[in-house]
């Protein structure tokens, strides 16, 4: 490993680290405005033109709030646990390849920082480890509500896994790779290329999947205010509150990376036009996030449950199976 | 605005209607039935669509509120005025003592003595705001139109007495020189075109 490779390789981490960090602060905002505006309001307008510095208004009080451990907490868990959640939504950022390679001052640049050849793998598993955050801060918390969002998590776990790795399962078939780089390059010809036109069913359940991995509206049961306050987060104050929130909305922008590199074609062929697609098709993806917490209802854990493995599992086996079919014959 | 639509009482003629509601099926294949119609029906994307139009005709329904107050109504009973002749920039409140009489949370105090003219002059008057109901008789009963209620529903200061105080209420005189006195147009006081609804009494019967 050369020295070069090395400080490439630091530079990208950090820029990935710094962008997504401000992205979810951003992300906040957005949501703000798109929620108050779907909802008839205005949204943050005081802190700075239209409340655009109300992002460093929440980053100054999550800062310089004082961090309350409760008494009878498990400490040592209950200090790692939102760590667990932010940490493992950026590790998942580095299989992901955010950018066609391009070239700068003479030098490519590769804008992925492992090109793991377990690459959706990989992804699709640190961003599993991520709900161990609410799973351990819940149980640590000492506090009824942060043990049935606890109960809840693992619920949620043990459903979505099982949808969203086999809707992977049959695009990785086709494909016959796990990198992201490769799932591009597949679907590199144009728009005809796109996995989404020869596996839809995959693309929804993948779709439907992402929802209950970032814990989003229709499956945000994981902290419902309106039934356990904030599940895990009740016991949390400052900073530590603000890393669970931090992850959860670079959970929001990875999976919505994630979901146009596998189906929809990616960056395509590497052009400036493809790199804005991409952004594009990211945007979307995080506004669809938004616009369904405005129009949508919570389902309960029973009914994520019974959806998860009465109707969306059954569709993905057989959508395999006949993936299968197809591929041999 | 109109208030007929809040006056009609008859609500069947004004499109509602009874929401065709199934009953909840029983057996696994009727759930099953449920399921695949709630599937494809795309009931989902009703809700999606609403909240779209909604942040595509921006009709935004926020008021930003020390910036921009709603209208309030002419007949909203808010902090106390007292007004002033036109005709001569006195005070109209002629000390009769009748809102001090009728006041149901003992809030008004007056007291009035006999001036060098042989007329009634009030010394003091205080109304006691942190007792006030804001029930507005005071406003009905007094004969003169003074006492009225006015518009003035933000009620903050760094002193409790301010509320109280006679000078604070009264319109002041440059206020009533620049002709810009209100008049009261809610509870007690003369309708609009009193005048030629006016009858003559006639002088025999």
């Amino acid at each position: 490993m050369d020295t070069a490779y090395l400080i490439e390789t630091i530079i990208k981490v950090v820029v990935i680290l710094l962008i997504f960090s401000a992205l979810a602060g951003i992300g906040t905002y957005f949501e703000r405005k798109v929620l108050a505006f779907m909802q008839r309001r205005l949204g943050p307008m005081y802190v700075g033109p239209y409340g655009l510095l109300q992002v460093a208004a929440d980053g100054i009080k999550l800062f310089t709030k004082e961090d309350i451990i409760p008494t009878n907490v498990v400490r040592p868990i209950f200090k790692i646990a939102p760590v667990i959640t932010a940490a493992t939504a950026f590790m998942a950022a580095a299989a992901i390849p955010f950018f066609p390679q391009f070239t700068l001052f003479g030098y490519t640049v590769h804008p992925i920082v492992a090109d793991v050849n377990i690459g959706i793998l990989y992804i699709l598993g640190v961003m599993a480890i991520g709900l161990y955050g609410p799973l351990l801060g819940g149980m640590a918390s000492a506090n009824k509500f942060s043990l049935l969002s606890a109960a809840r998590t693992a619920a949620v776990f043990i459903s979505y896994e099982v949808v969203s790795g086999l809707a992977i399962l049959a695009p990785i078939m086709m494909v016959g790779s796990l990198s992201l780089i490769d799932f591009n390059n597949y679907q590199a010809g144009g728009i005809a290329n796109w996995i989404v036109w020869s596996q839809p069913v995959a693309f929804v359940l993948f779709w439907i999947a992402a929802f209950a991995e970032t814990g989003r509206t229709p499956f945000h049961l994981i902290a419902n205010d309106h039934e356990i306050i904030d599940g895990f987060g009740t016991e949390y104050s400052g900073m530590r509150w603000g890393l669970f929130f931090i992850g959860e909305y670079a959970n929001m922008f990875f999976i919505s990376f994630v979901i146009p590199l596998i189906f929809l074609g990616g960056y395509g062929d590497g052009s400036l036009l493809g790199a804005l697609g991409l952004i594009a098709k990211v945007a979307f993806f995080f506004f669809f996030f938004l616009w369904t917490r405005a129009a949508w209802p919570d389902v309960r854990p029973d009914q994520l449950m019974w959806l998860c493995w009465k109707v969306l599992m059954p569709l993905a086996v057989i959508n395999v199976v006949i993936t299968g079919l197809v591929m041999m014959f | 605005m109109k208030m007929e639509q809040f006056n009609d009482r008859n609500v069947a003629d004004n499109g509602y209607f009874l929401v065709d509601i199934e009953d909840y099926p029983t057996d696994g294949w009727g759930k099953f039935k449920r399921v695949l119609k709630r599937s494809f029906k795309g009931e989902l994307f009703v809700g999606l669509w609403v909240v779209l139009r909604e942040m595509i005709k921006f009709d935004i329904h926020t008021v930003q509120y020390p910036e921009e107050k709603m209208p309030i109504g002419p007949r909203y009973r808010a902090v106390h005025e007292m007004k002033r002749l036109w005709e001569s920039d006195a005070e109209r409140c002629i000390g009769c003592g009748l809102c001090e009489k009728i006041c149901i949370s003992d809030c008004i105090r007056m007291d009035t003595k006999i001036d060098e003219n042989s007329r009634k002059e009030v010394t003091e008057y205080t109304i006691n705001l942190g007792r006030c109901i804001f029930c507005g008789y005071c406003a009905e009963v007094c004969p003169e139109l003074a006492i009225t209620h006015g518009g003035e529903y933000e009620q903050a200061s760094e002193q409790r007495e301010h509320f109280v105080d006679y000078e604070y209420m009264l319109t002041p005189l440059d206020k009533m020189k620049a002709g810009k006195q209100l008049e009261f147009e809610g509870f007690g006081a003369i309708t609009p075109h009193e005048d030629e609804r006016v009858k003559k009494t006639p002088l025999a019967y």
